[in-house]
C-alpha cells in the first residue's frame, strides 16, 4: 500500500511540470493558433457583420488588392516603415557611439533620450499633434518668434502628413535603439581597439571596419523589433491622424480595424489581417528559428 | 550593461568633443520637447494657447485644466473626466500583471528545469505569440469574449491581456532561470524535495531582478495598450482610449490644455515606474529579450 503510495507520488512528480505549463500552451494553441486559423477561414467566406460560413475562395483577396485603401495603406507603410527602421537606426547608433566617448553626464542624458518608450502612442500622439498644427504650433511659434515666412502644414497635407507619423515614432523609439547600440558597445573587448589604434587606424576606420561589423547582433535585433513595431503601428496614427487628411496615412492596421468594425466589411478585414500576419512571419519566422536554433546548441 | 563605465578606449580631440556635446544636447533637447510643451501648456488658461505661444511659460498659472481632465471634461458622452477610466486602467493593470509574470515564471522554471521532448518546439511556438499581429486575432477574440459573457468588460480585457502576455513573461523567465546551475535543483531533489518547493526555495528567491523587468514590461504594455481597449472595452474602457476620446472630439472648443493635462495623467503611471524601475528595465531588455 505505502509503496504505491510512493509510487503515485513519483509519478506525479513527473508529471507536474507538464501540468503546470500545459495550461499556457492549450491557451496559446487555442487563442493564438486556434484564432489563426478562425481569421484565415474567415477570409475565404462571405462575412459581413458577423461571422458566415458560406465558401467565396480567394475573392476577399482579389476584392481587396483592387481596392485604393488597401494600396495607399501598403505604399504607407512601405515609406513609413522604411523611413522608420532607417532613421531610428541611424540616430540610435549615433547616439550611442556619441554617448560611449566617456561622456560627462552619460547617466542624465541617458534616462532623457530613453523616457519617451515608457508612453503610450496615444499620449506622444496627442502630444506631437498639437505642437505640428499649423494653427498653434510650431509655425506659429516660429512665426511669432520673427521667422514670418515660416511654413509647416505637414500634418494637415495629404501628401506630407506620412512624415509626421514617422517624425513622432522616431521620437519615441529611437532612444530605446540608442540602448540597444550601447548595451553592444559596451560589450566589446577594449583591447581590440587598442590594437587596432596602434596599427595606426583612424577613429572612423576603427568603427566602419570594427566597431560597426561587432555590433551585427544589436542590428539585427533592432531590425526585428522595429519592423515589428512599425507594421503593429495603430495607436500612433490614429492619435496623430486618425488615418487623414482623407485617406492620406491609412496603414494596414487601420484599415483593418475599419474594414472589419465599422465597414461591416469582415471578410476583407480578415483577409487583410492574413496578409499582415504573413508580412510578419516572413521577417520572424527565421529570426526565431535561428535564435532557438542557436542556443540549442 | 554591467560594465557601464568601461567606456570605449577611442580618443577624441577637443574640437569633435564640443561637436559630440553639441549633437548630444540636441537630441536632449529633442526628446524634452514634447513633454515640456505638455507640461508648460496644461498650466495656461486656453486662450494663453490659442492667442500665444506653445513654448512660452504661462502668464497666469492655473490647474483648472487638470481639474477638467480629471473630473469634469467630456468624454464621449458623458461629462466624467478621466476618473473612471483611470480607474478601469489600474483595476485591469494589476491582475494581468501579476498572474501573467506568475504563470511566466513557472513556465520559465518547467522549460528549463524539468526539460522533455519537444519543450523547445513548446516555447517556439509561445515565442511567436508574442509577435503576431494582433488584428489576426481581434474578430475570433471578439467573438469569444461575447461567448464568455465578458465582453465590453474588465475581466474580459484581463484575460485578453494575460493570454498575449505570457509569451513574453515565459521567454524571460526562460532566459533568466536557463543560467542558473540544474545541478542545485538536481541536488535539492536528491534530498527528496518536490517540483514546487524546489521553485518556492531555490529559484523564488533569486528571481528578484528578472519578476521586476517582467512586472515593468508587463505594466507598460498593458497600461499603454490602445488596440485591445479600443475593440473589447465597451464601457470598461481604459486610460488610453478614453484620452483618445477626449482629443479627438469634434464636439465644442478644443481645450488643448485640458487635452495635454490628460495626456500627462495617461503617461503618469508608466513614466513613475520607469523612474523609480527604469535601470533594472532596460539591463534585463539587454539581458533578456534581445540576446538570451
Amino acid at each position: 500500500m505505502a509503496a504505491t503510495e510512493a509510487d503515485f507520488r513519483t509519478k506525479l512528480q513527473d508529471w507536474l511540470p507538464k501540468l503546470v505549463l500545459a495550461p499556457s500552451f492549450a491557451v496559446t494553441l487555442l487563442f493564438v493558433y486556434g484564432f489563426i486559423l478562425f481569421t484565415v477561414v474567415l477570409s475565404f467566406t462571405g462575412s459581413k457583420m458577423l461571422p458566415r460560413y458560406d465558401w467565396v475562395g480567394f475573392e476577399n483577396y482579389q476584392k481587396l488588392f483592387a481596392l485604393p485603401a488597401w494600396n495607399t495603406a501598403l505604399v504607407n507603410i512601405a515609406i513609413f516603415a522604411t523611413l522608420y527602421i532607417v532613421i531610428c537606426t541611424l540616430i540610435g547608433l549615433m547616439l550611442a557611439i556619441f554617448l560611449d566617448q566617456k561622456i560627462r553626464g552619460e547617466g542624465m542624458l541617458r534616462p532623457i533620450y530613453l523616457y519617451p518608450m515608457a508612453l503610450s502612442f496615444i499620449v506622444t500622439g496627442t502630444a506631437w499633434k498639437w505642437f505640428l498644427d499649423p494653427g498653434i504650433g510650431l509655425q506659429r511659434i516660429m512665426q511669432q518668434w520673427g521667422w514670418e515666412s515660416f511654413t509647416f502644414t505637414w500634418i494637415k497635407d495629404g501628401e506630407m502628413a506620412l512624415y509626421t507619423i514617422v517624425i513622432a515614432a522616431v521620437w519615441q523609439t529611437s532612444g530605446f535603439v540608442m540602448a540597444m547600440f550601447l548595451a553592444g558597445l559596451r560589450g566589446i573587448d577594449n583591447e581590440i581597439l587598442k590594437a587596432a589604434q596602434i596599427d595606426g587606424a583612424s577613429n572612423w576606420q576603427l568603427y566602419r571596419r570594427i566597431v560597426i561589423p561587432l555590433l551585427r547582433p544589436a542590428f539585427l535585433s533592432a531590425f526585428v523589433i522595429l519592423s515589428h513595431l512599425a507594421i503593429k503601428s495603430y495607436d500612433l496614427v490614429i492619435a496623430l491622424t486618425g488615418g487623414g487628411p482623407g485617406r492620406a496615412t491609412e496603414m494596414p492596421a487601420t484599415f483593418m480595424y475599419s474594414y472589419t468594425f465599422t465597414r461591416n466589411q469582415m471578410g476583407i478585414g480578415a483577409s487583410s489581417a492574413v496578409i499582415m500576419l504573413m508580412t510578419i512571419a516572413a521577417i520572424m519566422v527565421p529570426y526565431l528559428y535561428a535564435e532557438l536554433k542557436e542556443k540549442k546548441a | 550593461m554591467s560594465a557601464v563605465t568601461q567606456d570605449t578606449a577611442v580618443s577624441t580631440g577637443r574640437a569633435t568633443r564640443v561637436f559630440l556635446y553639441l549633437i548630444l544636447i540636441l537630441f536632449a533637447l529633442f526628446y524634452l520637447l514634447p513633454l515640456y510643451v505638455m507640461g508648460v501648456n496644461s498650466l495656461k488658461p486656453l486662450p494663453e494657447i490659442t492667442g500665444g505661444n506653445m513654448m512660452a511659460l504661462p502668464q497666469t498659472w492655473t490647474l483648472d485644466p487638470w481639474r477638467s481632465a480629471w473630473s469634469t471634461a467630456q468624454i464621449g458622452v458623458e461629462p466624467t473626466g478621466l476618473r473612471p477610466y483611470f480607474l478601469n486602467s489600474i483595476l485591469m493593470v494589476v491582475p494581468a500583471v501579476a498572474i501573467s509574470t506568475i504563470v511566466g515564471a513557472l513556465n520559465g522554471y518547467v522549460l528549463t528545469k524539468w526539460r522533455f521532448r519537444g519543450d523547445t518546439w513548446v516555447f517556439g511556438l509561445m515565442l511567436f505569440s508574442c509577435f503576431i499581429p494582433f488584428q489576426i486575432i481581434l474578430i475570433p477574440m471578439a467573438v469569444v469574449l461575447g461567448k464568455l459573457g465578458l465582453a465590453g468588460s474588465v475581466p474580459g480585457l484581463i484575460l485578453v491581456h494575460v493570454v498575449y502576455g505570457i509569451g513574453f513573461t515565459t521567454l524571460y523567465f526562460r532566459n533568466y532561470y536557463a543560467s542558473f546551475p540544474t545541478e542545485l535543483i538536481r541536488a535539492a531533489q536528491i534530498d527528496g524535495a518536490g517540483f514546487f518547493r524546489i521553485f518556492w526555495r531555490i529559484l523564488l528567491p533569486v528571481s528578484g531582478p528578472i519578476a521586476v523587468v517582467s512586472v515593468i514590461w508587463q505594466f507598460t504594455n498593458i497600461w499603454n495598450d490602445f488596440l485591445f481597449g479600443v475593440s473589447f472595452g465597451g464601457t470598461s474602457q481604459p486610460m488610453t482610449v478614453a484620452l483618445n476620446n477626449l482629443v479627438q472630439s469634434s464636439t465644442g472648443v478644443k481645450e488643448y490644455n485640458v487635452h495635454f493635462a490628460g495626456a500627462i495623467l495617461a503617461a503618469l503611471p508608466t513614466l513613475f515606474v520607469y523612474i523609480v524601475a527604469g535601470r533594472y528595465f532596460v539591463r534585463g531588455l539587454m539581458a533578456g529579450s534581445v540576446k538570451g
